[in-house]
């Protein structure tokens, strides 16, 4: 499988980065030979594999529900490069 | 007068406990040090001032007798450990100014036994790279120069800033991470022992993500012994990371028994790579010798899948990453580009934000997840990569450790790789399937190339035996003897 | 015990709407937001309190500051589990959490943390009754735990939107449904229902002003017999009524467009409570692609079977449950069984009110009187001026002859509005059954003698008997008792 310029401009979009038009064909240059190397992995025979979903080999642990934590709203919002009034601000969301 | 930054930790710290000389004495030393090499460009942001607070403090302690395991000691910290109060950046312009308002728990740790920090040291952006020329702050040089020879020469990646600074003899020691080699390829291109734990010994609350599944703390030092010291600081269960083990943390400088007799060392067939330069060959031949002499068993091994780890990691990796950096987005902290909506803000703020190397990861790990793909990547290299874990699995029923060369390479000069991904992504041939597998490995200087440049083998162990590991390391590091320490050109 | 269930996804021709070219069935599928009533956040420990300061509620993890981990609250775990064994569905000893990635300004880690492939419960099914008596199924198809998103608010500021994320990680169940809700009645009684197990559960307020519930609306249309036709989305909507108006109004539009021989296109539309209208927001070519993965950060959830049998030795008596038992052991009619069960607050007040006394008789006030007071003041059943024990008081006195009932209700007319005891009423008011046989007699006698031509008729006409007990009851101001009346009448007039 190899991507067009029409596939990385969707993705770019997908992954909200702005990508210049004359940077679309080198972009889409480097990504297929990435995605060229990595299908090696269709040589692999993986029939009846699990994947792996977890590294250690424990028991998700549950914490109790207790509040812990919270009620510090400005070191919340106190870094935000936009806000007003407690809330984080940013350009008018229209539905 | 003692050459402070000469010291080894263990030879600091015991110094201290003695009142042989002062923590201020030595954070000073440290303090010129690290201001005389900024040509390095290891540290993002230098905290001076909070290094000698906290070494008043040490003194205090040492004083009346309460000091911790680590107290009064000099580190720098990889700038993706959030540190309370201090700018953490990963190396990226997208987080330039954070100044977090909390402190990650293996920082945490080090601070509790009485440590002191020098500064955040310089990175790949988000710990992508292996060379350390992403970083938004520049290129770290390496210390070690080729003979009679200016080029710079990259100190490794993504904790080249942090191996940099510990064989320059600006830290005693310093965190590192490693996601898919990070803190072993640097150190065997600097001649430093780095040692990436367990997955799940070292919490990775605080510490900033790139890939979840692979990311793991350890430390960076000049010996195997001070390795020990320093990462039975660092490990421990930590109950806001659930991926965090509950199990004791050892007594690490303990392990260093020097005996390695009748243990299994495992040699994997898969690890002779094609054009894998005769030097590096030597190396593994030397490190096998050692060991033998020194009494153990040398066993062929095969790990069947190990040419598939690194195409697996490239799927596993930027997949991962491509979510965690999601919160990037210009809206609670960092950087803002404005844009005349929403969508367009998030655009332009992460196409500002993010340098070369994240965008190309960022956009793979979209790529693979994607509607129709996602069975084809990152389903099959889940797959491939359990395939890798059960490799190791069956070895570790025959060997004890196994022994690799850490890198295909020595240290290469700035701006040679980077315009080829691929061939920057081999640098993490060896040590990437220690990431997939989760398993506890050490790079540990043992000679030099033909050029003069810092080698480093590798030692591999069973989950959570990190004893074992620093063990064979230890016995290594001595065959090996003393390894030359970098002309300190940057003073000049 | 349930009369009248019908088949999954068979419908009733009164459920068919009618277009120019003939006969059209919508086909509904639900999801349903159910906040988890827990003190703290799925993932971190911040509160869940509605109503705080912008922010306040917002732990690190929250706000998706660098570094940060989640780790699950034990408590939503459990109470996902006690929804699903009352939804009657298979619990998953085994689930994993997936990250759900989209960037929107109220979701601050980029990725929603929520169960796709494989949920912490499966199958399962409710059973509705509709108020014409008639009950239906619907197939239950999972339920999942996953995590809130923040608020925006849109109406602030001129050109920006103003992000809180306190409600950002609270944990919510989504309840989603199989398509097999076929008028918009039924999905407004589907949802009541659901909102009544988890009530009765107590696993979620079902407050849908607060948002505590929420549903998702999938409508379609077709003709009866067809394959399912294209779908449009409704997102969020948070009353009983809306869920009504955007089903008929998104019903009509299809079958209007597909009448005119245009299609449906797939596509998520937001329902305006202003005019009951819905709107295109995004289209399927549009839609997101959510990227979902395992999530990282998080092992599979896992827990054993024993775990789930003792909560389901816990469990409450659920409404279909309770409705059997008000059939079979009180001998309740069904209709009166599934009114007083809908809710979990009136099947507590009627139980309190039949404890220990004649069950049919409290149902009948329950139902009647009391519902009817209430409905008519527009007041909820929290609100109620009258207690349980003071209506089952009331009973009492029905009971044991101390009045009638037709003087119980001006008794209880007085208690809803003062909310005084009925035998304080009863006193003051000297309502008090009139037992005494003496008196009874000489009014009787009284009457008797003042109407000669009255009891000529009735010698004619027995039916005047009714004649002279209206006017024994009216001189006696109703007191009387009406047996006595009856007996001592008859003996009289026919003696
Ligand atoms: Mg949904
Ligand atoms: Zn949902």
């Amino acid at each position: 499988m190899s991507v067009d310029t029409e596939t990385v401009r969707r993705i770019a979009h997908l992954a909200r980065i702005a990508v210049k038009e004359e940077a679309l064909e080198p972009m889409t240059g480097e990504l297929n030979t990435i995605l060229g190397w990595v299908e090696q992995l269709g040589e692999v025979n993986t029939d009846g594999v699990e994947p792996m979903t977890s590294v250690v080999d424990a028991k998700l642990r549950w914490r109790q529900d207790e509040v812990t934590d919270g009620n510090y709203p400005e070191r919340v919002t106190g870094s935000a490069p936009d806000g007003d009034d407690g809330f984080f601000t940013v350009p008018k969301v229209v539905e | 007068m003692t050459e402070f930054t000469k010291l080894t930790m263990a030879e600091a710290r015991d110094g201290l406990k003695a009142k042989d000389f002062t923590s201020v004495e030595l954070t000073e030393a440290h303090v010129s040090a690290m201001e005389a090499a900024r040509v390095l460009n290891c540290f993002v942001t230098e905290t001076a001032e909070r290094a000698l607070m906290q070494a008043q403090k040490s003194d205090e302690k040492l004083q009346s007798g309460t000091g911790g395991p680590m107290e009064g000691l000099p580190l720098a910290i990889k700038d993706l450990f959030c540190t309370d109060g201090v700018q953490t950046t990963a190396s990226s312009h997208i987080l330039e100014g954070f100044v977090p308002r909390y402190e990650s728990t293996v920082s945490s740790n080090l601070w509790r036994d009485g440590a002191v920090m020098l500064g955040k040291t310089n990175l790949d952006e988000f710990a992508m790279g292996s060379s350390n020329e992403t970083s938004y702050f520049g290129n770290v040089i390496n210390p070690y120069r080729r003979p009679g020879d200016e080029t710079p020469l990259v100190p490794g990646g993504s904790s080249g800033g942090s191996s940099a600074a510990v064989a320059a003899r600006l830290a005693l020691g310093a965190t590192g991470t490693d996601t898919g080699g990070s803190i072993r390829q640097p150190a065997a291109f600097t001649g430093i022992v780095g040692i990436k734990p367990t997955y799940g010994r070292c919490s990775r609350w605080g510490i900033v993500a790139f890939a979840s599944s692979l990311d793991q703390a350890g430390p960076m030092t000049r010996t195997v012994q001070d390795a020990a010291i320093m990462l039975g600081s660092m490990a421990g269960y930590d109950p806001k990371d659930s991926t965090s083990v509950d199990r004791p943390v050892p007594d690490y400088e303990k392990a260093l028994t020097g005996d390695v007799k009748g243990l299994k060392i495992g040699v994997p067939k898969e690890y002779r790579v094609d054009g894998m330069p005769s030097e590096i060959e030597a190396l593994w031949q030397r490190g096998i010798d050692w060991l033998k002499d020194a009494g153990a068993e040398i066993v062929d091994i095969s790990l069947p899948h190990t040419k598939y780890a690194l195409p697996a990691y490239y799927i596993v990796a930027p997949a991962e990453a491509s979510s965690n950096l999601a919160r990037y987005d210009g809206v609670k902290y960092g950087l803002r580009h404005d844009g005349k909506d929403i969508v367009e803000m998030y655009e332009q703020t992460r196409a500002a934000g993010f340098g070369a190397e994240v965008q190309r990861r960022v956009m793979i790990g979209t790529y693979v997840l994607s509607a129709g793909y996602y069975d084809a990547y990152y389903l099959k290299a889940q797959k491939v990569r359990s395939l890798i874990a059960g490799d190791f699995k069956s070895v570790f029923e025959k060997v004890d450790a196994i022994l690799t060369p850490t890198t295909p390479s020595a240290a290469f000069g700035a701006g040679e790789k980077s315009d080829d991904p691929l061939s920057m992504y081999l640098n993490d041939v060896f040590t990437v399937t220690g990431n997939l597998a989760g398993l506890p490995g050490i790079s540990v200087p043992a000679g030099v190339d033909g050029q003069g440049l810092p080698l480093g083998l590798q030692v591999v162990g069973k989950p959570f035996d990190e004893e074992m590991v620093l063990r064979v390391a230890d016995v290594i590091e001595k065959a090996a003897g003393p390894q030359a320490a970098p002309q300190e050109w940057w003073k000049a | 015990m349930v009369e009248g269930v019908s088949k999954m996804g068979e419908t009733t021709n009164s459920n068919l709407l009618q277009g120019v070219t003939g006969d059209w069935e919508v086909v509904v599928g639900m999801e349903i937001h159910a906040q988890v009533q827990s003190k703290a956040k799925l993932f971190s420990g911040a509160s869940t309190e509605f109503g705080a300061e912008p922010n306040a509620n917002v732990s690190l993890v929250d706000a998706a500051m660098p570094g940060m981990l989640p780790v699950i609250n034990a408590y939503c775990v459990e109470q996902a589990v006690r929804t699903g064994l009352g939804l009657k569905a298979k619990i998953n000893l085994r689930s994993i959490f997936d990250r759900k990635n989209y960037f929107y300004p109220d979701l601050p880690q980029g990725y929603q943390i929520s169960q796709f492939k494989d949920p912490i419960v499966g199958e399962g099914e409710v059973i509705v009754d509709m108020p014409d008596g008639i009950s239906f199924t619907v197939g239950i198809e999972r339920l999942h735990l996953e995590q809130d998103a923040g608020k925006s608010i849109h109406d602030l500021h001129p050109s920006k939107s103003y992000v809180d994320l306190n409600r950002s990680g609270i944990a919510l169940m989504e309840i989603v449904s199989k398509p097999d809700i076929r008028s918009s009645e039924q999905a407004a009684a589907y949802l009541r229902k659901v909102r009544a197990i988890v009530r009765y559960l107590g696993t979620c307020d079902g407050n849908m002003e607060q948002g505590s519930m929420r549903a998702d609306v999938n409508v379609s249309v077709r003709r009866p017999g067809d394959p399912l036709g294209t779908r449009c989305e409704m997102k969020n909507i948070n009353s009983m009524r809306f869920v009504q108006q955007a089903i008929d109004y998104e019903a009509m539009r299809q079958i209007e467009i597909i009448e005119a021989g245009g299609t449906i296109d797939q596509e998520t539309r937001l329902f305006d409570s202003r005019n009951g209208e819905t709107r295109t927001m995004r289209s399927k070519e549009e839609a997101h692609d959510y990227r979902y993965f395992p999530d990282p950060d998080l092992l599979p959830l896992e827990f054993d079977q024993a775990w789930v049998d003792e909560i389901a030795a816990g469990l409450p008596e659920l409404p279909d449950d309770k409705k059997a038992r008000f059939i079979s052991d009180l001998g309740l009619s069904p209709y009166d069984a599934s009114v007083l069960v809908s809710e979990k607050a009136r099947a507590e007040f009627f139980e309190e009110v039949a404890a220990g006394r004649d069950a049919k008789l409290a149902a009948n006030w329950v139902t009647g009187e009391f519902f009817g007071a209430l409905n008519k003041s527009g007041l909820g059943i929290d609100e109620t001026p009258i207690s349980a024990g003071q209506l089952g008081a009331l009973v009492d006195l029905i009971s044991d002859d101390t009045i009638s009932g037709k003087i119980a209700k001006q008794v209880f007319e007085i208690m809803f509005e003062t909310s005084e005891d009925p035998a304080k009423i009863v006193e003051d008011k000297g309502l008090k059954q009139v037992t005494d046989t003496g008196a009874i007699e000489a009014a009787i006698d009284e009457i008797i003698a003042a109407n000669p031509d009255k009891v000529a008729e009735y010698k004619e006409k027995p039916k005047m008997f009714g004649w002279f007990v209206g006017q024994v009851m009216k001189a006696t101001q109703g007191k009387a008792n009406p047996k006595a009346v009856n007996d001592i009448l008859k003996a009289k007039l026919d003696g």
